[in-house]
């Protein structure tokens, strides 16, 4: 029986905040995606996002439905890692493997988008990296037209298992009032009933133009933060599909030749292109002074990025409102009085990534510091 | 004053080109004054986003109105953070707090301003528990001292570090550079 529980964190510091005060803007992309490495994609969305309200950017259409087509997608992978692990914990290795299978399915999209499997940096201040490459969409269609069977499969592996079910079903309990009161965010405040959804209260990237559910479960334990999971899945492939279908040719990238870096060709022939891209790189642009406050819904809950500017090219202050980190905190309430043993179906319910949770500092727990310069290389975005 | 006109100027200038996040502040602002004039002395509005600089004495009290308070219900804190201006700066850090209801789904910073030789603030654990978490990262990594935590240990480096790594006179690198060189 567990009497009481503390949480005992900061093994996988890497002083990120403090390095965002060190970098451009530009730069600190390429440190976000390092953060939830389960989400970089969303990680870069909410960096990015942040640095545009400061600047005041506009984002062609193009570009935006790329953003959620990729976000999505994104979701369903870092669903996907959830799904495998939380299993595993609990015992059934079965469905590792073939949640880890769809998976490689998305990465390999990734991949073609970006050039980078678990490290994307995909999305830039004012746009996107490039466009698409061609013939993305039909493989993204061809992953769609496979994931509904592939997620049947998990629900006949794992949602039919009596013993999962008794594994899950009323344990790690949590109540609406609590969960908001610790903050609980995202699928973890949608199993405890309460109906939040970043994507609908405070919809960005244009997210009020899709047609989706926001799945909700009134039982708050493990088990229904396992079936808000699940149904989101499905959400997710549902807001693919539109994406899909909404990608109109266009620009992706945002008309700010100042932010945003000229294309390869526009550098050969232009003059002031090629100024533009050498200023950029080598000196960065100015933020306006100014503070915002932009939260997202990635796939572990509200992700909020805290950007302070005091006007140049480096930022005054990040701060990321890690999903993983608040819901942590609430462990103790929801462990209490379980046996030891349901302790790894709770965390496996909270779907907690370390990375995001320590995001900050420059050392692990022997007081020597460690060397962060490879984690930040100087390459120029 | 002049800042806050200049700031409002831009408010309007935002409000074309960001993509909306937020609701239209003025109403908040309006209740707020309307209600509780003395706490909403300074309220910057800018990128979308209603600031409130309250004053330190009344944080705790002013969150417990907010939370509960009809036409309000800040019952959500989404996120509790510091900044530092630097050490030449007076009042040197901000401790931003950012609210969030889940009924009205509108959104406000509070922010309390903090001086370099006296930088303590009540706590709000009281008022929600996720800021338990929240004001131990920002003691470990800048020093604020939240009076009345139930737990004001460091979370994320070790208990026996020595300084604050978020503070802007704490090297990149720590002060110990020369010797993890080696």
């Amino acid at each position: 029986m567990v009497v009481k529980s503390t949480p005992d964190i900061g093994y996988l510091h890497t002083g990120m905040e403090k390095l965002f005060e060190y970098k451009k803007y530009q730069q600190g992309i390429v440190i976000t995606d390092r953060m939830d490495y389960l989400n970089p994609l969303g990680n870069n969305l909410a960096y990015v996002m942040a640095a545009e309200k400061l600047l005041g950017l506009e984002i062609p259409e193009r570009a935006q439905t790329i953003r959620v087509l990729m976000c999505e997608l994104q979701r369903i992978a870092s669903h996907l890692v959830w799904l495998g692990t939380h299993a595993l914990d609990i015992g059934a290795m079965t469905v590792f493997f073939y949640a880890f299978r769809e998976r490689e399915k998305i990465l390999n999209l990734i991949e073609a988008a970006s050039g980078g499997r678990l490290t994307p940096s995909y999305f830039r201040i004012g746009g996107l990296m490039m466009d698409l490459p061609s013939g993305f969409e039909r493989r993204v269609q061809q992953f769609l037209n496979d994931f509904p069977e592939a997620l049947e499969e998990f629900h006949t592996l794992l949602s039919g298992n009596r013993i999962f079910q008794k594994r899950t079903q009323g344990i790690g309990y949590i109540s609406a009032e609590d969960a908001i009161d610790w903050g609980l965010a995202g699928p973890c405040l949608r199993g405890s009933g309460v109906n939040i959804d970043i994507r609908r209260t405070n919809p960005y990237t244009g997210y009020e133009k899709y047609d989706f559910e926001v799945c909700v479960e009134q039982d708050g334990d493990v088990w229904a933060r396992y079936m808000v999971r699940m149904r989101e899945m499905k959400e997710s492939h549902k807001i693919v599909v539109q994406a899909l279908s909404r990608l109109q040719p266009g620009p992706v990238k945002a008309d700010a030749p100042k932010v945003v870096l000229p294309d390869r060709e526009a550098m050969k022939t232009h003059m002031d292109a090629l100024i533009h891209h050498f200023l950029i790189v080598a000196e960065g642009f100015d933020v306006p002074e100014g503070e915002v406050y932009h939260p997202i819904e990635a796939s572990k809950g509200e992700l909020g990025v805290y950007m302070k500017s005091n006007g140049g090219p480096k930022p005054a202050r990040v701060h990321f409102r890690g999903p993983s980190f608040v819901n942590l905190s609430a462990l103790p309430q929801m462990a209490e009085g379980c046996m030891v043993a349901d302790i790894v179906a709770i965390i496996g319910s909270l779907d907690i990534v370390l990375g995001e949770i320590d995001r900050c500092q420059v050392s692990v727990k022997t007081g020597y510091q460690t060397d962060t310069r490879h984690l930040t290389p100087d390459i120029h975005l | 004053m002049s800042k806050e006109l200049e700031n409002k100027g831009q408010t309007n200038v935002q409000a074309e080109t960001t993509p909306s996040n937020s609701v239209t502040p003025s109403p908040l602002v309006a209740a707020l004054r309307r209600e509780k004039p003395d706490w909403a002395g300074e309220v910057i509005e800018a990128f979308g986003e209603v600031t409130v600089i309250v004053p330190r004495e009344n944080i705790l009290e002013i969150c417990s109105y907010l939370k509960t308070a009809p036409g309000f219900e800040f019952n959500f804190l989404a996120d509790l953070c510091a900044a530092d201006r630097g050490p030449e700066e007076e009042p040197r850090f901000e401790v931003n707090y950012h609210l969030f209801s889940i009924t009205k789904h509108h959104r406000l910073r509070l922010k309390v301003l903090l001086n370099d030789d006296d930088p303590h603030v009540q706590t709000v654990t009281g008022v929600w528990r996720t800021a338990n978490w929240h004001e131990r990262e920002t003691f470990d990594l800048m020093g604020i001292i939240f009076d009345g935590h139930p737990d004001l240990r460091r979370i994320l480096l070790p208990d026996d570090w020595e300084g604050h790594a978020l503070r802007k006179d704490f090297p990149l690198r720590g002060f110990d550079a020369r010797r993890s060189a080696s």
